[in-house]
């Protein structure tokens, strides 16, 4: 039952697998796009979770705020949490791009379907 | 050649070669507010800016070659547990200083170029973007946090997948050269992000020093002996950081991004872009994990992957009908060099690496300096644009020609310092497989570029009534900086083969920073 | 001394000879010539000028000169351990003497060919012979191996425009099979056993006994692999066309004349040949691969290309291919002296660059000059030719006695020590070797005599309209006064040398004389 007891990590790693396999496998760019973030987002899921200390006996630790030693227990660590205000706003940064990309695409070419684009290369070379 | 500078601004280098890009870039955006002749105030202001950024970088590393310690720089005076801290070092010096000689070499050489390319009521925004790009480069250089490194990452990544993307103006496929480059960069810096997770939750802290302190620690107390954990951090940051260094076979976003990215694009991220990733790897692999977990059998998968990149996208630059794209898949093998240097993990490799990381940055830039004139000149960079070119562009094609010397590895050129460590290295490992290679690579090199010059001296132009003047002096006189220098120091290597063994030492022996 | 008195105050100022000068007149030359492009009369002026400069500075520099290379003269340190340095030493002598003093002569009969032709770019052709000239000088001087390799790349390449002047597709095609040959042995073979060189012994430095004692002796370098980076030293220097690296040569005889002349039949390949003679001596050490019982086969693939390369002579119809095949025999004249690994036998070869260069070259400028006289290039069409153009094919003649090896021809004393070293190396292959070589120069050179002497010349085809053009040339006499000016003078060398070798036999003496016995 160990593995089960990591099961927020498999969460995390789930979602960052759907994501990934979105990447690869929708031929959509704007799902891609979508499905990146999807990604991005199990990476935030696992740094939080990684942030959580609480072990079953409830003495994980003291949190930062503290300077007692008597306030030991469960708590969680702000750093990930702080990390991750950063990468989500890196993140929607890196949607807003594609986003703006995909739009002058659909601009240029009148699609955004993969195969179609490469077709439309193809004509013109 | 020694630079003065006060105190109170010797104190702040490390801090003040990004925030001056970064600030520089911002402000840029303003001259939009002028109505006729914004670009080139756009383009004067991010020369100026340039310009003292180069100076700040060469005054930082005369400070570094003074000191026996790191230049190390809290931010806002917050312990580095806590804070952000900047430490420079022998070798991060030197990077910063050839990416802030690339930077300003090629900011100077953008303005006609960009006035070409980029649509006029863009010009600002382009400068803009352009400096934030480059305070991302130099950031990642400067920082000593990893968490920052993702960060600054991002920052200079997101700026270039813009950038490329406005060569869209003019050729549409450049859009989507970008968005697959925003794809899987997004998906490397993604892994880095995950392995610098995993080290977090190893060693409690973002500080890379510390981070190694950590890891000594636990190895002593035996806490890493079969530690998933670190293994798993190693792999994710390894798979995130050759997508970034574009090592085969992840290669694949490269070639279209460099060649439907506008010419001062090109110039700039070929440059520098690739070797600021061969830069973090050795932060990571050296300085983190150096002498702590075991890293000789996934160097060997990467001298693998080094060697098979090398011949392989020799070849496909070989059978490339546009000189962009074989300048990029030329990038590529050259950056396996890069790579194969340091995963031999002896003196002369690593020494190897950061001479070739300088090296190729002169001679690649350029190359695709003198591209972009042609691209100015006759509206395109086909092999047909090419023919005959030569007599039409002597001083561009001489230039284009030296460099292309300098990429087989001609003795006297730089790129023969390079190759004459590689060979060595490899030797000494007594991996004379690996020494063969190299100069297969060579040869490899000698047809594809060779194939150019033969176009470029003595094809015919298709259409021969066509005439076309040799590029302006704002390109030509960085260009011959850029080959110039290659040609200097293939003559006397003395400066770059001290900074490079410096910097190899400083790796090698616990590698910190 | 007035001079000097009245300049007592200031810093006196002494012209210091040194070979870095002999680099540096060629190299002035070339901008000079380039400068004065635009006039051809003073272009040619200063290629003159230049030439006798540099001859001047190189028999000047015969007075400092000792059996043991002198000591070494660097001119920048390139990385550490690594230097642009030059020295003086025989073998380099004989070498930049041939070199030097056949520019001068080339130089006329240059001027005679290319007008008497109306080639187009004459001045990027003069300014590519004078680099070419500058990079033989960075050869013959050099005193380390990393400064051969370099002279020696810039050699294939300054000569590649040469090559490749007419820009014909059949030139380009040409040049790409000599670039790719020279460039691709060169960088694949003696690139690696140089930096091999360097990891085993620490050094590049041209020495006496070569630089491989110590970690043979010690046991950090196997016998084997001794033996290996031999090889690929032999190999790897392209420009001595010891086969299969020879098809280089016969390709590069789509250039100009002058340029077959000068540098592939003597500066390029001798290049070759005085970089194997040189890492032989001077690198690997021959004691050395007679102590480990390395290198024997280097007497048998010299010996093997002699004679392969003579009978694929045999059936060439044109004459400056022939002539290409029989210097690929020629060279490995030399490189079998130096693989019999005997002092007389290396002095042979030494005295075998000099005879066979004035020799060749001769042969060359009398091709040239059919050429421009009467635009032929094929031996079919050359019956009777003697009687309109003796003096060309007088001097022909001359170099061909010298090529088989017959007094009184500087070819006769070459052979004669050659054949003296197998004697006493007792080398029963090398001398038949010899002796069917013989044989097979006579067979390949003497119809060609033949046939210019003694057969009548073809009756004019008359009415003939389509090849009207050639009406001009069947009533050709001799070539241009410069041509039969050089051609005369280097025919006049090769039968002086029969006379008077004390010059390069001097030199060749010092050499042997330095060797261990």
């Amino acid at each position: 039952m160990e593995s089960f007891g990591y099961f927020n990590y498999w969460l995390a790693i789930v979602i960052i697998m759907i994501g990934f396999y979105g990447v690869i496998a929708r031929r959509n760019l704007l799902k891609q796009a979508i499905s990146l973030g999807l990604f991005q987002t199990g990476v935030f899921l696992f740094y939080v979770t990684m942030g959580v200390y609480r072990s079953p006996d409830g003495t994980s630790g003291v949190a930062p705020i503290w300077t007692d030693a008597a306030k030991t227990g469960p708590f969680d660590n702000p750093l990930p949490h702080v990390l991750m205000l950063t990468a989500i706003v890196v993140s929607v940064s890196t949607l807003a791009v594609a986003v703006a990309i995909i739009v002058s695409i659909q601009r240029k070419y009148g699609t955004i379907e993969e195969d179609e684009i490469l077709e439309a290369d193809k004509r013109d070379s | 050649m020694d630079i003065e500078l006060p105190e109170s601004i010797r104190a702040h280098l490390p801090v003040l070669v990004v925030l001056l890009p970064l600030f520089g870039g911002l402000l840029a955006m303003f001259t939009g507010l002028v109505q006729r002749g914004g670009g080139v105030i756009a383009w004067a202001w991010s020369v100026l800016t340039t310009a003292l950024m180069l100076i700040c970088a060469a005054a930082m590393l005369q400070q570094v070659h003074a000191s026996p310690e790191p230049l190390v720089y809290r931010l806002g005076s917050w312990p580095e547990a806590y804070g952000i801290g900047y430490s420079v070092d022998a070798l991060n010096a030197y990077v910063i200083l050839v990416v802030s000689i690339i930077a300003f070499l090629t900011t100077v050489y953008a303005k006609d170029s960009v006035m070409a390319e980029i649509a006029n009521d863009r010009h600002h925004l382009f400068y803009s973007v352009w400096l934030l790009a480059i305070a991302g480069l130099i950031g990642i250089t400067v920082t000593g946090d990893t968490f920052n490194i993702y960060v600054l990452l991002e920052i200079s990544s997101l700026t270039v997948y813009t950038l490329v993307a406005l060569g869209g103006d003019r050729d549409r496929r450049a859009l989507v050269a970008s968005l697959k480059y925003l794809i899987l960069g997004s998906i490397g810096a993604t892994f880095i992000l995950l392995g610098i997770g995993y080290l977090l939750m190893l060693t409690g802290t973002l500080n890379m020093t510390d981070m190694h302190d950590q890891l000594v620690r636990m190895r002593e107390a035996g806490d890493l002996v079969n530690n998933r954990t670190v293994f798993v951090s190693f792999a994710f940051l390894m798979v995130g950081l050759s997508l970034k260094m574009a090592l085969f076979p992840l290669h694949l976003w490269l070639p279209n991004a460099y060649t439907y990215a506008p010419s001062a694009v090109s110039a700039l991220v070929a440059a520098t872009a690739t070797k600021v990733g061969v830069y973090m790897t050795f932060r990571f692999v050296f300085t983190i994990y150096g002498g702590v977990y075991d890293t000789s059998a996934d160097l060997q998968l990467l001298a693998l992957c080094a060697c098979l990149g090398i011949v392989v996208s020799s070849l496909s630059a070989i059978r490339q009908m546009n000189v962009k794209k074989v300048l990029a898949y030329s990038s590529v093998g050259q950056i396996a060099y890069i790579v194969l240097g340091f995963s031999l993990a002896n003196h002369a490799g690593v020494t190897a690496s950061v001479i070739h990381i300088f090296n190729h940055a002169i001679i690649k830039g350029g190359m695709f300096m003198a591209v972009g004139a042609v691209a100015l000149r006759t509206g395109g960079t086909k092999i047909e644009d090419f023919k005959g070119i030569g007599r039409q562009m002597p001083v561009t094609m001489a230039a284009f020609t030296v460099g292309g010397c300098g990429l087989i590895g001609v003795p006297l050129t730089s790129g023969f310092i390079s190759k004459w460590y590689l060979v060595q290295a490899a030797m000494q490992e007594g991996y004379w497989g690996v020494a063969g290679v190299v100069l297969l690579g060579g040869v490899l090199a000698i047809i594809y570029v060779w194939r150019l010059v033969e176009i470029i001296w003595f094809g015919t132009p298709d259409d021969p009534s066509k005439r076309v003047k040799e590029a302006p002096l704002s390109m030509l006189i960085p260009m011959w900086i850029l080959i110039g220098a290659s040609l200097y120091f293939g003559v006397d290597a003395t400066w770059t083969a001290d900074s490079a063994q410096a910097a190899a030492s400083l790796l090698l022996n616990g590698g910190h920073g | 001394m007035i001079g000097m008195i009245a300049l007592a105050g200031l810093p006196t100022f002494e012209l210091q000879l040194s070979p870095i000068l002999a680099i540096a007149v060629p190299l002035i030359g070339a901008f000079l010539i380039a400068a004065a492009g635009r006039w051809p009369n003073l272009r040619e002026g200063v290629t003159i000028l230049t030439a006798v400069a540099l001859l001047w500075v190189v028999g000047n520099l015969n007075a400092f000169l000792e059996a043991t290379p002198s000591k070494a003269e660097a001119l920048v340190d390139v990385v550490p351990g690594m230097s642009l340095a030059f020295h003086l030493e025989p073998l380099g002598m004989i070498y930049a003497m041939i070199a030097s003093s056949l520019w001068i002569l080339n130089s006329i009969y240059s001027i005679g060919y290319m007008r008497g032709n109306k080639e187009k770019h004459q001045t990027r052709f003069y300014v590519c012979f004078a680099l070419s000239i500058a990079s033989v000088m960075g050869i013959a001087f050099s005193a380390n191996m990393f400064t051969l390799f370099v002279f020696y790349e810039a050699l294939s390449l300054v000569t590649f425009p040469l090559v490749t002047h007419k820009g014909t597709p059949e030139a380009i095609k040409a040049g790409r099979t000599y670039l790719g040959i020279l460039m691709g042995t060169s960088v694949c073979l003696m690139l690696p056993a140089m930096v091999a060189t360097y990891v085993y012994t620490g050094t590049l430095d041209f020495t006496q006994g070569g630089v491989f004692a110590q970690p043979l002796a010690n046991g950090d370098l196997s016998p084997a692999l001794f033996g290996l980076i031999f090889a690929m030293y032999m190999y790897g220097v392209g420009k001595a066309a010891l086969m299969p690296s020879h098809r280089w040569l016969p390709a590069a005889m789509v250039a100009p004349t002058p340029v077959s002349a000068l540098l592939h039949a003597v500066a390029v390949v001798k290049a070759g040949v005085f970089s194997v003679c040189k890492i032989s001596i001077y690198i690997i050490g021959v004691d050395q691969l007679r102590l480990y019982d390395q290198g024997g086969w280097l007497l048998y693939a010299a010996g093997g290309t002699i004679v392969i390369a003579s009978f694929i002579a045999l059936f060439q119809d044109n004459l400056k291919r022939r002539l290409a095949y029989s210097t690929i025999s020629q060279l490995s004249y030399i490189t079998l002296g130096a693989a019999l690994l005997w002092p007389i036998s290396v002095r042979a070869a030494a005295i075998h660059i000099a005879a066979h260069a004035f020799g060749k070259i001769t042969l060359f400028f009398a091709a040239g000059s059919i050429y421009t006289a009467a635009h032929k290039t094929k031996i079919s069409e050359l019956d009777g030719i003697g009687r309109k153009m003796p003096w060309t094919m007088a001097a022909f003649t001359v170099g061909t006695l010298s090529m088989i090896g017959l007094p009184p021809t500087g070819g006769f004393i070459s052979k004669w020590y050659l054949m003296q070293g197998a004697w006493t190396a007792q080398s029963g292959f090398a001398i038949a070797v010899l002796c069917t070589s013989t044989l097979l120069n006579a067979a390949y050179f003497l119809p060609i005599v033949y046939r210019a002497f003694f057969r009548k010349p073809p009756a004019p085809e008359h009415g003939d309209h389509a090849h009207g053009d050639d009406h001009d040339h069947h009533d050709h006499g001799e070539a241009p006064l410069p041509i039969v000016i050089a051609l005369t003078c280097t025919a006049a060398a090769t039968v002086g040398l029969f006379f008077y070798p004390d010059l390069f036999t001097g030199y060749a003496s010092m050499l042997a004389d330095a060797m261990p016995k």
